[in-house]
């Protein structure tokens, strides 16, 4: 097997704010053409992941150890100005809240084409051409007043649909998709859902799929990393999470998972006796670890 | 049932008004028409695709956007009648939760004081300690830890902020909550707490709730109605029962069928939906 497109191992970080551990000792492979799901409660460390691979984290979240080796490099052997550079060309980043990602003050047309224009030279028409074609691929209605329009003017799902077309602008190697689909209809969601299986079929782009619909990890994801409180819970292919789940965790959240079609089913909490459980676990890994 | 909040005939245009040179600029509109009405205690589901227009209903219905015609009347008073200072004093009774947080939060206030300074603001408490202790109760409702009062909203994650922003509108014990999104950012299982926040209130103090949301399952385990919007239009509404079990539209089927359940199904991704 030829060596995987993202391996982290053990990557532990803590907050500063309040000296509280954020990730535990994460392992995380994601293979070339590979749809990675990463799931977990809210703040469990999923968006901390996403931002370490970018090298992203804020002042306030320090990593204390672990590495991540990207297409046989690790990034921490790298200098500053080549991993802006491999980021910049090979990794691509969908944030988690639209606002963060856009600038209020631009023009969408200027948001989705410097990259195109400063980092794949192309030519300013060139750009606009390529910009039109991928607001069209993810099912922006009228793509030509979208790329005039300033960020407020568009809607929640617009903006989102619009930094999907972004990342996948320069074909990168690795796409990091931080809950892409929360703000979509189910229908354009979908649409989202097969472009992502499109490009990693067509370039064979790894994709980590940041989500907690455990209906769209059975659609789309290939293999699943389950965490709590930053710590890896279960791991391993969709059909094993979905079909055979072995963690309590793991079960308790397709129990709580509603369904329309079932309307009896789900809505509840995680029952304490597993949350009971997991901090058990956690208080074992801690033992003895400085934090 | 009387209802609490009320629009008739509602359109809303961005961008209107008299141009520099003294012509009238139509803008663009986005409502056409709307009627609609949420009683008291009531928990009315509002979905459709994106850009029809929800975000832009729910902002008119609490007065954030005005109605270029048509009217939204809230406890029996038309908005468009009220002074900016009376409709100041009513927002308390009417909160919007942001589908975006991070816009709606400022990120040089420190949590705290975003969540204090309001009820101050609206006299609901005498002191700060009063407030801070209101906070403290409803942050533990929504599952946040006391120390992110000590944090600016950039410190937290996704869903912590989302908390934050349901925190800031319910800690003001409104009428009216118009909730854009407010769960889709959340795992199941703070999902089903902060859902559980919004029933009691809905229940016991006969908070009206207008719940934007894509996801059909938790629109039919949480809402008594739910309206199908399309190109600034409602297309169906009625009790979430009968739409569901039922629904009269094929657009309305298109959305239930592009639902994907937990079940591992390889061939769900390539299939088209039947067209609408
Ligand atoms: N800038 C920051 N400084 C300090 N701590 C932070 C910062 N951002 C996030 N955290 C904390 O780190 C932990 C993990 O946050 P992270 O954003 O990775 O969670 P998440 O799994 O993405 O959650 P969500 O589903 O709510 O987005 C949380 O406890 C959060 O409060
Ligand atoms: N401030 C604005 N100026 C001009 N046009 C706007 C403005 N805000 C929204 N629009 C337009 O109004 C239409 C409806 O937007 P709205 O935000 O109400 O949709 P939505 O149903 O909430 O969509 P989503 O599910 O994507 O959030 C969209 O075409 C959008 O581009
Ligand atoms: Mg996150
Ligand atoms: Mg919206």
């Amino acid at each position: 097997m030829s060596a995987p497109l993202l391996d982290i191992s053990g990557l532990s970080a803590i907050s500063t704010r309040e000296n509280a551990r954020v990730l535990r000792d994460v392992d995380l492979v994601v293979a070339e053409g590979e749809v990675h799901g990463l799931v977990g409660e809210s703040g469990a460390g999923k968006s901390t992941i996403a931002k370490a691979v970018l090298d992203m984290l804020p002042r306030t979240i320090r990593v204390t150890g672990g590495r991540i080796v990207f297409r046989g490099r690790d990034l921490a052997s790298l200098d500053r100005a080549s991993l802006r550079a491999l980021v910049a060309r090979e990794i691509a980043l969908i944030p988690q809240d639209p606002m963060t990602g856009l600038n209020p003050t631009r023009r969408i047309e200027a948001q989705l084409t410097d990259g195109m224009r400063l980092v794949a030279g192309m030519s300013r028409g060139e750009a606009r051409e390529r910009a039109l074609a991928l607001l069209e691929e993810v099912r922006i209605a009228d793509p030509a007043r979208t790329l005039a329009a300033y960020p407020h003017e568009l809607s929640g799902g617009m903006r989102q649909r619009v930094l999907i077309a972004a990342a996948f602008a320069l074909e990168p190697k690795l796409v990091v998709a931080d809950e892409p689909t929360t703000a979509l209809d189910v229908t354009v969601q979908k649409q989202i859902l097969r472009l992502i299986r499109g490009m990693q079929e067509r370039h064979g782009t790894g994709v980590i799929f940041v989500t907690h619909d455990l209906g769209v990890v059975a659609k789309i994801c290939d293999r699943v990393t389950l965490l709590y409180q930053g710590k890896v819970v279960e791991a391993g292919t969709a059909r094993e999470m979905i079909e055979t789940p072995r963690h309590a965790y793991t079960r308790a959240l397709l129990a709580a998972s509603p369904r329309y079609d079932r309307p009896e089913h789900g809505c509840d909490p995680v029952p304490g006796s597993v949350v009971a459980g997991l901090e058990a676990e956690i208080a074992r890994h801690d033992e003895g670890r400085a934090p | 049932m009387t209802m609490l909040v009320e629009a008739r005939g509602l359109e809303v245009a961005y961008g209107a008004g008299r141009s520099l040179l003294g012509g009238v600029r139509p803008g663009v509109r986005v409502l056409h028409g709307i009627d609609m009405a949420i009683g008291a205690g009531e928990i009315v589901g509002i979905v459709g695709e994106s850009g029809s227009g929800k975000t832009t209903l729910g902002r008119a219905l609490i007065g954030l956007v005005p109605a270029s015609e048509g009217s939204v009347r809230f406890d029996g008073t038309d908005l468009a009648s009220l002074s900016d200072e009376a409709l100041r004093r009513l927002r308390r009774r009417m909160q919007m939760i942001f589908q975006d947080p991070m816009s709606s939060l400022n990120p040089r206030h420190t949590i705290r004081r975003i969540l204090v300074e309001p009820i101050l603001l609206h006299g609901l408490e005498p002191d700060r300690a009063g407030a801070e202790r209101r906070v403290r109760r409803v942050l533990e409702r929504v599952g946040l830890p006391a120390f992110v009062l000590d944090r600016n909203p950039h410190e937290l994650s996704g869903g912590q902020r989302q908390r934050v922003g349901i925190a800031r509108a319910v800690v003001l014990e409104p009428d009216f909550v118009l909730a854009d999104e407010v769960v889709s950012g959340l795992d199941v299982s703070t999902q089903a707490q902060v859902l559980d926040l919004l029933f009691s209130l809905s229940r016991e103090m006969g908070l009206a709730i207008g719940f934007i949301s894509h996801d059909l399952s938790v629109i039919r385990a949480f809402c008594d109605r739910v309206v199908v919007m399309r190109a600034g239009r409602i297309v169906e509404e009625g009790a979430c029962e009968g739409v569901f079990a039922a629904p009269r539209e094929a657009y309305t089927r298109m959305l239930m069928d592009a639902i994907p359940l937990p079940e591992i199904d390889p061939g769900w991704l390539a299939r088209e939906p039947e067209d609408a």
